[in-house]
């Protein structure tokens, strides 16, 4: 199965999964001549500048307030607490709650679990029907959803309030999760028509031949052939999802913000003594879905941003 | 690849048309019909709720007079410059480093991208505290004896948007050098030896050669960074909260103020449709470009 799932956005991607031709590996070279001193050293310089925020951000938030006040940011803690972490967890306050940012992330889950499932689901069948089931004016509906891609978001969001009002589902999370499922389509559509689209027509027709309808090619033939696109496409949303703010301050309610949002009020809240340590620990945790999703997928990662970057 | 090519009656290709439902609602309501309403009702006087009294382009001679929104405009063509120039440069930079065969390319690649794996409210939180002045940069540089020392972007209204960049560059570099080391992979081999034969020098092969070959690449990297630099919200947010006063404003907040936060809707709708408009001059000359002549379903 292997060799027939490349889309153009995967051949783009060569990089990832690049075959050298020839024999592998370098000329065997001095190590030390003065290129690769020039080369590994700027690259040595530029990822210790990339990895200076998360190792602030990791001291900063193992050291107690005392110390953080006299010493300097960089400096590795003395006596190491995780007191910043529980008191991020379980006791920051935002506004009235003070049961900290575990109820942001809670909600982010209940967040992220329904958008993505309902986004895959609806832009799977999307691109199905776009590469196998063709109607007359599928692709004109497809190109608007592109061009949407482009519009700001600012210009849509008015609207979509008005709309989840009328239904009774502004400040709700079903609300939120239907708002993510609009706007993650475009780009989860176009990943899986690509995809579909290169899937061999034969095993189509063969399946069309044996009487096989429109779900039941889906089910049988096209989601068991494409898992890796699905995996792509979940790690696209939960990265998505998980690290937006826009929406969740838009469409929630403050007992239903998402972690992002709850992160903010919780850090900038203009009331009481700047507590650096937890501010650094509530970030953190924020980030951890997304950078663990992030080294756990590797590869898969560059592929979903890359299909997301490549516009077919 | 069409697959319903032959001529098919109407009601056999329903369950296709009753899939796409949700992408045809989407199409038609949400981006066609939300647009439209948003540009119409920009031309009404709505405050807390929107009304039909349309009052012409007076919502839109009040946005150009409102010093929020000259400040805004200037940021987001200040950071939008910067941003472009800058991603572009290093992203392909980085990518010609990473593309000199060399060892432990994974993992500098995983540490450059990580940043883009974050939350802007994540990054924008982080450089927060890194560009404090009480803490961080500024103050560790004048405890190591520099006492006059000064640099606090986020505290400065002259300098803020700059300190915004730094972190927006910290977190989409990665992408951009992502996507230039692809394009630097889809260069022929030969190429390289036949400039190497010829004596070329290896910057020149890169900027008489390489790159204009990465010219859809480098399209598509602009496309990118140009969608995310009016998008620039969250970052601002979290790092400044539009401050000091109102000098790191950005249009997409401008909108959420007028919106949410001083029941302005018709400002919001005409600030909004500029933004909009931003969007259709940067892209539509691209989409010319890209499928002008060549269009096929």
């Amino acid at each position: 199965m292997g060799n027939v799932t490349k889309t153009s956005a995967e051949v783009e991607l060569a990089p990832v999964s690049h075959e050298m031709t020839g024999p592998r590996g370098r000329k065997p070279r001095k190590m030390l001549s003065r290129r690769n001193i020039m080369i590994y050293g700027t690259l040595i310089v530029v990822s210790l500048y990339y990895l200076l925020p998360l190792y602030v951000m990791i001291v900063t938030s193992l050291k107690g307030m005392p110390e953080i006040r006299l010493g300097n940011i960089f400096s590795p803690p003395v006596e190491i607490t995780f007191q910043p972490w529980v008191k991020a967890w379980a006791e920051a306050c935002t506004g009235l709650n003070c049961d900290g940012l575990s109820r942001g992330f809670f909600n982010s889950v209940r967040i992220l679990v329904p958008s993505v499932i309902l986004s895959i689901a609806i832009a799977s069948v999307n691109g199905y029907a776009l590469a196998n089931w063709r109607f007359k004016g599928s692709e004109t509906f497809f190109t608007i959803l592109i061009v949407g891609a482009f519009i700001p978001y600012q210009v849509m969001i008015y609207p979509i309030v008005i709309m989840l009002r009328e239904v009774g589902l502004y400040g709700s999370l079903t609300g939120l999760v239907i708002v993510h499922t609009i706007f993650g389509m475009p780009i989860l559509t176009l990943l899986f028509r690509n995809y579909f689209a290169s899937v061999p027509q034969e095993l189509f027709k063969a399946a069309r031949v044996d009487g096989a309808g429109f779900w039941g090619i889906y089910f049988r033939i096209m989601v068991p052939m494409s898992l890796p696109i699905f995996v792509v496409a979940m790690i696209l949303q939960v990265t998505g999802i998980w690290n937006d703010f826009l929406f969740g301050v838009i469409y929630t309610k403050p007992d239903l913000y998402p972690m992002t949002v709850q992160l903010n009020n919780i850090v900038n809240s203009t009331q009481g003594v700047k507590e650096y340590n937890v501010n650094m620990a509530a970030t953190i945790l924020t980030g951890l879905v997304p950078l663990t999703i992030y080294f756990i997928s590797g590869k898969l990662f560059v592929r979903g941003i890359a299909a997301g970057a490549v516009k077919g | 690849m069409a697959a319903a090519t032959g001529p098919s009656r109407w009601h056999k290709n329903i369950s296709a048309k009753v899939a796409a439902l949700p992408m045809i609602t989407t199409a038609l309501v949400v981006f066609i019909g939300g647009t439209a309403w948003t540009v119409v009702y920009s031309f009404t006087n709505s405050k807390l709720l929107p009304r039909e009294k349309f009052v012409g382009f007076a919502q839109y001679d009040r946005l150009w007079n409102s010093s929020k929104w000259l400040i805004s405009i200037e940021n987001l063509a200040i950071y939008g410059a910067f941003s472009l120039v800058f991603s572009l440069l290093i992203g392909f930079l980085l990518a010609a480093l990473l593309d000199q065969k060399i060892r432990f390319e994974d993992t500098f690649r995983t540490i450059l991208l990580y940043p883009f794996a974050l939350s802007f409210i994540v990054t924008g939180l982080a450089w927060q505290w890194i560009l404090n002045p009480d803490f961080g940069v500024q103050e560790v540089v004048r405890s190591l004896g520099w006492e006059s020392f000064a640099f606090d972007p986020l505290y400065n209204p002259e300098i803020v948007i700059y300190g915004i960049l730094i972190a927006g560059l910290w977190q989409g570099t990665g992408l951009i050098m992502c996507l230039m080391l692809a394009g630097l992979r889809g260069i022929d081999e030969d190429i390289w030896k036949a400039a190497k034969i010829d004596g070329i020098p290896m910057w020149k092969t890169y900027i008489f050669i390489v790159i204009p070959m990465m010219r859809g690449i480098f399209i598509t990297a602009i496309v990118l960074i140009a969608s995310g630099i009016i998008k620039v919200y969250d970052l601002v947010v979290a790092q400044t909260g539009g401050g000091p006063g109102i000098s790191s404003e950005v249009p997409a907040k401008y909108v959420y103020d007028a919106m949410f936060l001083s029941q302005n809707l018709g400002q919001g709708f005409a600030a909004s449709t500029m933004m909009l408009l931003t969007v259709i001059i940067i892209v539509v000359p691209w989409a010319y470009l890209e499928f002008g002549g060549k269009r096929r379903g």
